[in-house]
């Protein structure tokens, strides 16, 4: 199955993209995606801590991916 | 209640009059600006960049939060995106409320839960040319959930 990654700001900048598509085991968790993305040229610079929402809500590592879900990695939030 | 990510400049002043009602003793307006010095760095302006459905949904979130919370339905939060100059407008929040003390506390819940919970991100350009992210608020997934 296939998942959308997607990076913003400091993120985005260390893996030089703003979206990915990831394939993934049937089964496979937001850990999973992300231990793909910290693979990739410039992943290694991902904290070890990160935030992820999933379709635009925040979620826990452990949460199940389904094909088409968008997984977003949220650097630390600076608005305002 | 209203709340928005734009890239046109904020009208801070329409907002409050969006809000004024006379069953309402009380309007607050707050409004969030670019600073010119950031941890002793001279700034010369923010570009601010978002998920922008993700913050439109979570700025409706916290705004519904707030309704139910405080007990008014008179909040309009507007945040802006791009590159802003010194003393433009960032964010605007506009509360109003039978009482003083419910608008207050409305319009701090408001912009507290925005820095933690909204994804948006700054790019600070600094007065020497350097560009830098501004990694504000540190949480972790389990206290977002």
């Amino acid at each position: 199955m296939t998942v959308t990654v997607l990076l913003f700001a400091s993120y985005a900048s260390a893996l030089r993209t703003h979206s990915l598509a990831v394939e993934l085991i049937p089964g496979s968790t937001v850990r999973d995606a992300i231990g793909h993305v910290r693979e990739l040229a410039g992943g290694h610079s991902l904290p070890s801590e990160i935030v992820v929402a999933v379709n635009e809500r925040y979620v826990k590592q452990d949460r199940v991916l389904h094909t088409g879900d968008t997984v977003a990695i949220i650097p630390p939030v600076a608005g305002g | 209640m209203r709340t928005a990510v734009v890239d046109a400049p904020i009208n801070a002043a329409a907002l409050i009059a969006e809000v004024s009602r006379e069953a309402n003793g009380a309007a607050l307006l707050f409004i969030g600006t670019v600073r010119d010095v950031n941890d002793g760095r001279a700034v010369s302006g923010i570009e601010y960049t978002a998920y922008r459905a993700m913050a439109e949904r979570e700025l409706g979130d916290i705004a519904g939060e707030a309704r139910r919370q405080f007990g008014t339905d008179d909040i309009v939060v507007e945040h802006r995106l791009g590159t802003l100059e010194l003393g433009e407008t960032s964010v605007a929040i506009a509360v109003a409320h039978a009482h003083r003390s419910s608008a207050y506390e409305a319009s701090r819940y408001l912009i507290e839960q925005l820095k933690v919970r909204v994804p948006i991100w700054k790019l600070e350009h600094y007065a020497d040319g350097s560009r830098d992210w501004v990694h504000a608020a540190t949480r972790n997934s389990t206290e977002l959930l």
